[in-house]
Order: C-alpha cells, then sequence, then structure tokens
C-alpha cells in the first residue's frame, strides 16, 4: 500500500524531470507549501518561482517562460487554477499555442475544510472548452508520476487536477501510462463504469465488487485524461456492455459524464448514468462526509449501475 | 546621445511607419488608429536603433523581444516589422482579412517577428516578466521590451507584475506606459484616473523616468538610462498623442477604434510629407 503523499509524488517526480532537462521550472502563487514543491525550490532556487498572491501573474509569467523556451510547471488550487486565470490560461498560455503546464489541486470534495469558495466542481468543464487543451487527473501515485512525465513530454499546454493527500495505488510501480488512452481496471461484461481521478477511481473498484455480490459483471476504466477522450476505448465499451456509468469529483455538467456522453449521443447512443456533482455548490465537511452528501461514493454508483441495467433490460 | 543623422533617419522611420498605419487601416476602413499612431516614434527607436533583431532571422535565440501588451496596436508594429524586411509590404494590405497573418491585435503564431500574443489587455506585463526572468537565469544579454497603455493600465494584473519585477530585480526589463491620456470612454482623467503613475512605478520599485513619447532623442536618452541599471526594472512613462500626426484624428477622442476610408487616409498620408 502506497502512502505517500501525492503531492510528494509530484514533487519528486518533478525534480527528477527537472535534473535531466534545464528547461523544467516551478511556478507557484504562495502555495508551494500546499503544493509540496519546497523540495523543488531548495534543489533548483533560480528555477522555482513564487509570484505570491497573484494568480494571474503566476499564468502569464509561466506563458513568458514557456515563450522563453521553458517548460514551466505552475500550480494553484484547482479554483484560481480554473475559474479565477480563465482568460489568462486561455489567452496569454493557450491561446498563444504556448507550453504551460498548469495544475489544479485539491480538485472537488478534496478541498474539504476549505469549503466552497475552495471546492471546484467546474474547472474541468471550463477547461474542456479551451481548445486543443489536454486535461488530465491522474487516479494513484504511479499514474500520478506517470502522467506527469508524460505532461512534460507533451507539446502544448496541459490541465491536471492533483488530489494532494496520500492514496492507496491501483498500480503496479512502474505501469506506463499515455494521455488519452485509459486504463481498463477490470474487465466486464454487464455494465461500464468509467471513473476519473484519485476518489472516484477507487470507489469505482469498490463499486465493481458490490455489483458483482449483485450477480452483475462490472467493468471498469480509470479515464485519466478527460480530453482527448479514448473514444475507441468508450466505444468498444459502450457496444461490448450496453450501458455506461460516469464517475467523477466534479459537476457532470461539463465534465466526465458530459464528456462520455457528447460522443456516445453522436456515435453510439448508449443507456448512461452519472455520479458526481449535480448543478451545487461546494461547502466545507470532511473529504468523508462530503463523499456522502454528494453521492460520491461506491454505493451510490452500484445503486446508479443496477437501476440502469435494469431499465436497459427492461427496455431490451 | 543620436547623431543628427541619427535622427533624421529615425524621424523618417517614424514618418513612414505612420503612412503604412494610416494606408493600412484606411484600406480597411476601420480600426484602432490612435493608440497606433502614438508609439510610432517608440516603435521607430526601438526596432530603428535600439533593440538587437535580424529580420533575416527573426527567432535569433539571442534577439531583444518586445511585447505589445496593448495588442491592439498591432497594425503600426506590424508596419515597423514589415518596414524592416520582416516580411512583404504587401501583406500589410491583408489585415483583419480572413485567414490573414495580421490580425487586429498581436499573435505571436501568425506574425513573423511578433514575439507574444496580446489582446486581452493587462497580460502582457506578466508575459514580459516571465521572459525577463527566464533571459535573467539563462544568463542571456538581452532586453524584454514592453508597452502597455495608459487605460490598460487600470488592468489589476499589471501591478501583481509591477511586484514581481522588482522583487526579482528584473533589471533587463524595460516598460512603457504610452500616457496618451485617452481611453475607450472618454478622457483617462474622466473615466478612471491613474494619478501620479510614474509615483506608482517608483513607489513598487521600479526605476522610473517621464519622457515626451514623440522625443526620439530623449526618448533615447532614457532607454540608456534604464540599460544602466542593475537591479531594477525599468518604466518610462511617454507622453503621448493619441493619434499622432493625421489632424484628422490626432487628439480625438473617438479615435481608439475609428471609422475612415482610403481617402481621408491619403490625405493624412500627403500631410506627413
Amino acid at each position: 500500500m502506497e502512502t505517500k503523499e501525492m503531492r510528494a509524488v509530484y514533487c519528486d517526480t518533478l525534480i527528477e524531470l527537472a535534473q535531466a532537462d534545464d528547461r523544467i521550472m516551478v511556478v507557484e502563487a504562495d502555495l508551494m507549501r500546499a503544493s509540496g514543491t519546497m523540495a523543488f525550490k531548495q534543489r533548483f532556487p533560480d528555477r522555482a518561482v513564487d509570484v505570491g498572491v497573484a494568480e494571474a501573474n503566476l499564468v502569464g509569467v509561466s506563458a513568458g517562460l514557456s515563450a522563453a523556451g521553458k517548460i514551466p510547471f505552475a500550480a494553484t488550487f484547482g479554483c484560481f487554477a480554473s475559474r479565477r486565470v480563465f482568460d489568462q490560461f486561455f489567452i496569454s498560455a493557450n491561446y498563444a499555442r504556448l507550453n504551460v503546464k498548469l495544475v489544479g489541486t485539491d480538485p472537488g470534495i478534496s478541498a474539504a475544510f476549505n469549503g466552497g469558495t475552495h471546492m471546484p466542481f467546474e474547472d474541468i468543464g471550463l477547461m474542456r472548452m479551451i481548445p486543443g487543451l489536454t486535461i488530465i487527473e491522474p487516479s494513484d501515485p504511479v499514474s500520478l508520476k506517470a502522467l506527469v512525465k508524460a505532461c512534460a513530454e507533451h507539446q502544448g499546454c496541459t490541465y491536471m487536477r492533483l488530489h494532494r493527500k496520500a492514496v492507496p495505488a491501483l498500480y503496479e510501480e512502474g505501469e506506463s501510462f499515455t494521455l488519452g488512452k485509459g486504463k481498463v481496471l477490470g474487465d466486464g461484461s454487464d455494465v461500464t463504469i468509467i471513473a476519473l481521478g484519485a476518489i472516484m477511481v477507487g470507489e469505482a473498484i469498490k463499486a465493481r465488487e458490490l455489483l458483482k455480490q449483485k450477480g452483475l459483471d462490472a467493468a471498469v476504466i480509470d479515464m485519466h485524461t478527460v480530453k482527448p477522450l479514448d473514444e475507441e476505448l468508450v466505444l468498444s465499451y459502450a457496444k461490448k456492455t450496453g450501458c455506461i456509468v460516469t464517475a467523477e469529483n466534479h459537476q457532470t455538467a461539463g465534465g466526465l459524464g458530459s464528456a462520455v456522453a457528447n460522443f456516445l449521443s453522436q456515435n453510439y447512443p448508449t443507456p448512461m448514468a452519472m455520479v458526481g456533482i449535480h448543478d451545487e455548490f461546494g461547502q466545507v465537511g470532511t473529504q468523508s462526509w462530503l463523499a456522502e452528501h454528494y453521492r460520491l461514493t461506491a454505493e451510490e454508483i452500484t445503486r446508479k449501475a443496477l437501476t440502469l441495467v435494469q431499465g436497459t433490460r427492461r427496455n431490451a | 546621445m543620436l547623431t543628427s543623422q541619427q535622427l533624421r533617419t529615425l524621424s523618417d522611420f517614424a514618418k513612414e511607419i505612420r503612412k503604412k498605419t494610416l494606408y493600412t487601416i484606411g484600406n480597411l476602413g476601420v480600426g484602432h488608429i490612435g493608440g497606433a499612431l502614438s508609439i510610432a516614434d517608440l516603435l521607430a527607436l526601438l526596432y530603428g536603433k535600439v533593440m538587437h533583431i535580424d529580420p533575416a532571422n527573426p527567432t535569433w535565440e539571442d534577439r531583444d523581444l518586445l511585447v505589445l501588451s496593448k495588442g491592439h496596436a498591432g497594425p503600426a508594429l506590424y508596419a515597423t516589422l514589415a518596414l524592416k524586411g520582416f516580411f512583404p509590404l504587401s501583406e500589410l494590405d491583408t489585415l483583419n482579412q480572413g485567414g490573414t497573418n495580421l490580425p487586429s491585435h498581436c499573435d505571436r503564431t501568425k506574425t513573423v517577428g511578433i514575439d507574444m500574443t496580446t489582446g486581452s489587455l493587462g497580460q502582457g506585463l506578466s508575459a514580459a516578466c516571465g521572459l525577463a526572468y527566464a533571459g535573467k537565469i539563462d544568463k542571456k544579454d538581452r532586453y524584454v521590451y514592453a508597452v502597455i497603455g495608459d487605460g490598460e493600465s487600470q488592468e489589476g494584473q499589471n501591478w501583481e507584475a509591477a511586484f514581481f519585477a522588482a522583487h526579482y530585480k528584473l533589471a533587463n526589463l524595460i516598460a512603457f506606459t504610452d500616457n496618451n491620456k485617452m481611453q475607450i470612454d472618454g478622457m483617462t482623467d474622466d473615466i478612471m484616473s491613474l494619478g501620479d503613475i510614474e509615483m506608482k512605478w517608483k513607489s513598487f520599485g521600479w526605476f522610473t523616468q517621464r519622457v515626451d513619447g514623440h522625443d526620439l532623442a530623449a526618448m533615447d536618452g532614457a532607454i540608456q538610462k534604464a540599460q544602466e541599471q542593475s537591479d531594477k526594472p525599468s518604466m518610462i512613462i511617454l507622453d503621448t498623442i493619441k493619434g499622432k500626426g493625421a489632424s484628422f484624428c490626432e487628439n480625438k477622442v473617438t479615435n481608439h477604434n475609428m471609422n475612415f476610408d482610403l481617402q481621408t487616409a491619403k490625405a493624412a498620408i500627403a500631410e506627413l510629407g
């Protein structure tokens, strides 16, 4: 069981990358302690830039660094990385076709005690509207490490949701990941659960066990890249299982659920159910209380999957 | 100090920039003429003398850079770049036509010689900070120049960048405020007064100067002093006249984005001599 904090994995991976590539930089807006990149700063003082509490400048400076050939990893809370600096990221980084790696930490309910002001349920939705942007949310330390490296190698802007706290490893060390290619964590024939992120992929795996007890064989996909969506994989599992449940720590409107539905509705209309936030603001609470409150749980995935399979079979 | 020969050459260059800008926008029928003409002298000085650039090698790694944060003045910069040979003068006629390489607001991906995409006001100085920071840690002997508008100075992001450049002692960053005293809705003093704008930058830790933005020798002297700074970014406030050099629009508060035809442009060009 992996107990290392995700932010420590993030930082260690950046240090590893930076040793081999002097273009790698860290840019922060007074949240270096939160993002866990202090060790990077100690190691590479000139290549860790703190802009202070100034997120617009965080993105603007990163754009400038990128225009000078650097590969800046700019991090702040996901709410600020998306809502607060949408135009800066849109214009100065993406429209300018630069190479800024924006990281939004504390996605969704993981913002916990910081509450509604700091709880991004809409960052993926905003980011999906930016043409050509690659959007990812790793589910565990192994995928995080691999995907940070993939972001660094990718030519173009990326947005990564970073769950800061420790989560169990779902993959064997050294597992390979490709941007835009989902991972099948368990095969199945009755229903497919397409999940996203460090909370919901784990819940999807638990739901698979719960469904097994009910006699259903569920496939689970870790869709770590929301954009570009792995359409080939979605299509093959829509055909294989005939119905799909999406699970995300984000608004279903604009998020993974929307992305999958948008694709399937035009290519292979498939009955779907969506677990996620349904047009609500965030609020304070422990992560587990919030998970129960917003029904971001294995039980909810199971309930929706059962209802979906029953309805699909009735209509068949 | 500029020699009289240099002064004459630069003055002619500025005049040509104005003529090409007037023609280009007049040919189209509408455009941001006021704020383009107010920086024509600065552009002539930067591209005619100050900046280390190579039109034959526009992406030369060690070149000096310009971030025209008031991106709507793009047509003046396009005229400058075309006159310098970055691309053919004939391309100026394509301004704002579908598929053009010369959009209203500066785009680094489209136009040869444009160093940063700008136009969403307030963002350029931050990018200039990033460019200057990279130049500093890479120990590059080059300057990053940036131009912001006086109206644009009302955008808060400029002041985030102001903190940054002073904190990181970006002496390789030399910025200009095109203080033409007008913005879209009227006189800057009536819409949102800048107060003592030079003092504001000074208080943020910048080396500041204030000169006539149509006096080439004064601007050249100010840039030299700015280059002598070892630990401070520079802000040079340029007192300018919006629409300078074309009587049909000079100092008219309606000149921000103005309709005028080719005949008007030609008359203004003739006026410039």
